[in-house]
This record gives structure tokens, sequence and C-alpha cells, in this order.
């Protein structure tokens, strides 16, 4: 008899799988959940905030130019949402667009260091031995190094342009990725289903690609938002003084390096509009990461 | 122990060689020199430039001279810009100033951030502890470049109480020695401070759950023991393991703070000479900052052995 019941109960209670688990656990949490909208928001701004604005990024405003600390402020009748920057060029459309520039650096950024550092981690952990311990100290060595420094001599010699930073970023971001991947490695390779590959006789490459990489992706996913604001961050710092995007383009860091040079005549829309893009964008991404990493990581709770 | 700091020093060594190599190979390698300038200078004086800095000579014999002169004399060379400065020069006047409001800035984070971690994971669950918790995430998104102006328009433009930047100017100036320190070292320690405060949190945390400091509860110790004498070791080790970075962190910062603040650190001088192609001076702090990263994480590593038992050396 009791048997029968057990049964019905089981058919009755559905199981949950651990990503159903993570989603309730997720959207419990308010500063998250609220994160992620701002996140979606700022998006759409990126992409569509370019088609509420007649005036392009490089276009100046002949009219107000002379005269952008009286006349330049924020306003409807001029069809200058945001102002004018110093040069009297529209605000709204600059700042679109370093929004887009911004976001994108972070993204390609994080995506760079989930390829290399993880595909880096798991061959080193996985194999183990001196090829692990080699890996492993090349990333030591690269870590030691006082990359900023390096990087700006880097754009020194090259020159300044978004392809040099995409390489200095991508030669730097993979390293954490890279230990993050290898412990994490280390942890599953000696579990069933990877032995169970190994005797069924499965080429390394595939075991490392098809069954250990897979199982990194909790922990890799909730790194990979945490990196990009600090990818972010760290074009911005670049572009803060003065080394990064080029002139027409531009980013938060160059747009608010812009506008604190000019705080001291009192134009502090120019300080404080990308400052609001970048401070908002940037809280909601380290609630948003944080939030993930107690749905998908709960021991950190 | 000794061996084992001996062989962190073995390694530490070709580190710093890689880098000084690879920087000057980076250098020269590079198209246009530091003399190439809007107007182009007739070939005879270029040569005869060419000649006085040694860029003449064969590359190999370029690269032995420079290392020559930093290992035995700690010399990086004249700047190419400045004709009246060595780079030793500059180094020596940016120097202790970055060093002061550095070491301040490291101070306040590692002891603010470490009180407030520990006093969240005392009060797990409580006001205070959210509180910390928000603060400590929040303010990862409050870097240097962004503190500075903000810190300048509160305290300078709208309270009036601070200097907007400079550094002291000796015993005749108008404003105390401190408050030219307090905007650096707020703008530089804002972010290590929410890092190091949430790492000894959760640190805190999970010795604070261990079987050990519940048999330590067993047996009726009293907190304040139980907290300080078999709690906090173990709880500082990750967060030891962060200082390197931060040190990084810092040291890179004094870039912003030295330009946006006019603190006359060795950060201004090396983005004036990033913009000048002033290769010398570029090569020369890179690599001091390198060395010193080096020896800092040394040192961490070293502390890091003595305080972890668990740490074979």
């Amino acid at each position: 008899m009791t048997h029968v019941t057990n049964v019905e109960t089981a058919e009755v209670v559905k199981g949950r799988s651990l990503w159903q688990d993570a989603r309730v656990r997720f959207f419990r949490n308010k500063a998250a959940v609220a994160s992620m909208i701002i996140l979606i928001l700022v998006s759409l701004f990126a992409l569509f905030g370019g088609m509420l604005t007649p005036w392009s990024n490089e276009e100046i405003d002949w009219n107000l130019m002379g005269d952008v600390r009286t006349l330049g402020g924020p306003s409807f009748e001029t069809k200058h949402y945001f102002g004018l920057d110093p040069l009297g060029r529209d605000l709204f459309a600059r700042v679109v667009q370093g929004t887009q520039i911004s976001l994108m650096i972070g993204i390609v950024g994080a995506l760079i260091s989930v390829v290399v550092g993880t595909l880096y981690g798991a061959t080193a952990g996985f194999i183990g031995g001196r090829l692990d311990n080699i890996m492993m100290r090349i990333v030591d060595i690269l870590m030691a190094i006082p990359y900023m420094f390096v990087l700006i001599l880097l754009l020194v010699v090259f020159g300044r342009s978004i392809f040099m930073l995409f390489v200095g970023i991508g030669l730097i971001s993979w390293l954490d990725m890279a230990r993050i991947a290898r412990g994490q490695t280390l942890s599953i390779k000696n579990k069933e289903f990877v032995e169970a590959a190994i005797a069924t006789g499965v080429s390394t490459p595939k075991i490392i690609i098809r069954h250990i990489v897979p199982n990194l992706l909790g922990v890799v996913i909730v790194y990979a938002t945490l990196l990009v604001p600090s990818m972010i961050m760290f074009e911005s710092f670049i572009s803060f003084l003065g080394l990064g995007v080029q002139e027409p383009l531009t980013s938060w860091g160059a747009l608010i390096n812009e506008g604190a040079g000019q705080m001291r005549y009192g134009t502090l829309w120019m300080l404080g509009f990308p400052l609001f893009f970048f401070l908002i964008s940037l809280f909601a991404f380290f609630f948003f990461g944080d939030g993930l990493r107690d749905a998908l990581d709960p021991k950190d709770r | 122990m000794l061996g084992f700091v001996l062989r962190r020093i073995a390694m530490a060594v070709p580190v710093i060689l890689i880098l000084i190599i690879f920087s000057f190979v980076l250098m020269r390698a590079a198209p246009g020199g530091p003399f190439t300038k809007e107007r182009a200078l007739p070939p005879v004086v270029l040569e005869n430039i060419n000649a006085k800095y040694g860029l003449d000579d064969p590359l190999l014999v370029q690269i032995g001279t420079y290392l020559k002169n930093i290992i035995f004399h700690f010399d990086f060379g004249p700047s190419f810009v400045y004709q009246d400065r060595t780079v030793n020069q500059i180094i020596a006047d940016g120097f202790p100033v970055t060093l002061t409001y550095g070491f301040w800035a490291f101070v306040l984070a590692v002891l603010i951030g470490g009180a407030l971690g520990i006093a969240a994971a005392l009060k797990q669950n409580t006001w205070m502890d959210y509180l910390a918790v928000g603060f400590s995430i929040g303010a990862q998104a409050l870097p240097n470049f962004i503190m500075a102006p903000i810190l300048v328009l509160v305290f300078t433009l709208w309270l009036s109480w601070l200097p907007g930047g400079g550094w002291w100017g000796g015993p005749g100036d108008p404003n105390s020695y401190t408050s030219y320190l307090v905007m650096p070292v707020i703008a530089l320690a804002t972010s290590y401070l929410a890092s190091i405060a949430r790492l000894t949190r959760s640190s805190m945390l999970e010795v604070l759950n261990s079987n050990f400091i519940r048999t330590a509860r067993a047996k009726g110790l009293p907190d304040r023991t139980i907290v300080l004498k078999h709690t906090l070791k173990p709880a500082l080790i990750p967060v030891i393991s962060y200082l390197g970075p931060a040190f990084v962190g810092m040291i890179t910062g004094s870039v912003v703070v030295d330009m946006f603040l006019s603190t006359g650190g060795i950060g201004k001088d090396f983005v004036q000479a990033a913009l000048n192609r002033d290769y010398s001076v570029i090569m020369g702090i890179t690599i001091l900052v390198g060395m010193l990263t080096i020896l800092f994480n040394l040192l961490v590593d070293v502390l890091y052995a003595w305080i972890d038992p668990r740490i074979r050396y």
C-alpha cells in the first residue's frame, strides 16, 4: 500500500533541474532582477538611441558653438537632450556612441577570456603533470607584469587604436579565467563520467571540449559577467588618460574625462550624463553578476 | 624557508629580465624614433643625435649597455625629450610622492576594508551586514578615475574644503599637508577597500561555519577568544593573496591621480612620456614598477607561507 502511494507522489512532484533551481533563486534576488532590467534598457539605448536624435556624434552645432557654456545646456528646444560637449557636438549622440563602444569592449573582452581562458585552464588541468606546471607558470609570470603600463607602452609603439585596445585586453583578460577553469577542472577530472570517456577511448581534445568544458560553464558564466564591467573599467581607464579610443569616436572613459575637465566652468551636464550611464551600468553589472553567482554557485551564500 | 625565498627570487630575476628586454625591443621596433618631428631634421643632425644617445650601435650592443647600466649603476639613462633631466632624476622627483599617497591608500583599504568585512561577518544578516555588502558590491564600480572627479566636485567646487589638486609646497603653504593627501588616498582606496571588505566577509563566514570553530564554541570559549585567536588568522589568508593585485592596481591608479589631481608623482611623467614618445622614461618607469610589483608579490608569498602552515615551501 505504502509502496503505491510513494509512486503516486513521485509522479505528482515534478523534479526540478539545476538550471530551474538557479532561475528561481535568481528571480528571488530583487537587486539582481532590477539590474537585469537596467542592463536591458542601457543596451536598448546603445542600439536605438541614435534614432531619437537628429544630430550625429561628429556634427558641430555652429549656432551654439560659440557659447556652449551658457547656451549649450540640455534642452528640448534645440534637440540637444543632454546638451553639447565642449566643442559644440551633441552630447546625446556622443553618449549613445560611447555606450556602444564601452559595451562592445566589455563583451568582446569577456568573450575572449571565456574562450581562451577556459580552454587553456581546462587543458592544463586535465592533462596535468609537467605541461600543467609550465602552463600555469606562464600565467603566473604574465600576472606579475604591471599590464596597464605594458599596454600603454604597446599603444605608444603601435599607435593608439581600438584594435590595439582589443589586443591589449585579449592579452590579459584570460589569465584569471584560466586559473579558475583549471581549479574547477582538477575537481571534476576524476569523476566517473570522465573515467568512462577515457575507458571508451575518446581522444583527449574531445574529452576536454565535450565533457570537461560543459561542466565548467556555471562558474565560467558567473565569472564572465563580472569580467564585463572590469573590461569596461579597463578601457575607460585608458580612454580617461586620452590613450584609448580616438576622436571622433568616444567611450565612457573619454567622455567622463572631457566632462571632468570642464566642471570648473559649471557645465556639469558634460560630466553628469556620461557618469550617470557609467555608474548605473557598472552597478547593474556587479549586482547582476553577484545575483548570478548566488544562483548558480549556492555554496557561497 | 630560506630556500623557498631564494627560489622565489631566482624566479623573479628572469621575469624582470624578460620585461626589460621585451620593452626594449618593442621600443626599438616602433616606427619613427623620438626625434622624428613634424619638421624633419637634417640627416647629419639626426646622425649626430643618434650617435650621442648610442642609437647607432647594433641592437644587441644597445641592450647590453642598457642592462649593464641598470644592473650595476641602477641608471636608466638620459631622457630623450628633456635635455637636462635623466630618467633617474624624473623618478627621484616623482616617486616619493607616489609612494606617500600610495602607502596611505593601501593602509586605509586594508584596515577599513578588513574591519568592515569582519564586522559584517560577525553580525551576519543584520542591517549592518546588508549595508556593508551593498556598499562593497556597489563601490567596485567606483574606480579611481570616477572617484577623483567626484571628490573634486564635492570637496573643492561645492564645499571648498580641500585644494583641488597639487601637492604640499613646504611650510609656507596655506593648506596643510593632510589636505593634499585626502583626495588621492580616497580616490585610490575606495574600490580596493570594497573588494577587501567583500573577501574578508566571505572568508570569515566560511571559517566561522567550520568544524573547529564549532568545537571551540562547544567547549565554551568566550566569543572574543574564538574570533581573535581562532578565526582571524585562517580567515585572512585569502585576503593576503589579494594584496598583490591590490598593490598593482594602486600603482596603476596613481597614473590617474597624478594626471587628474596634479599630485606630481611618476604617473604624470609616464603619460607625458607616452605622448611625447620619450622612450627611456617610459621604459624606466615600466621597469621600475615591474620590479616593485615582483618584489611586493614576493613579500606577499613569504607572508602567505609564514601564516598558512599548510603551504609547503
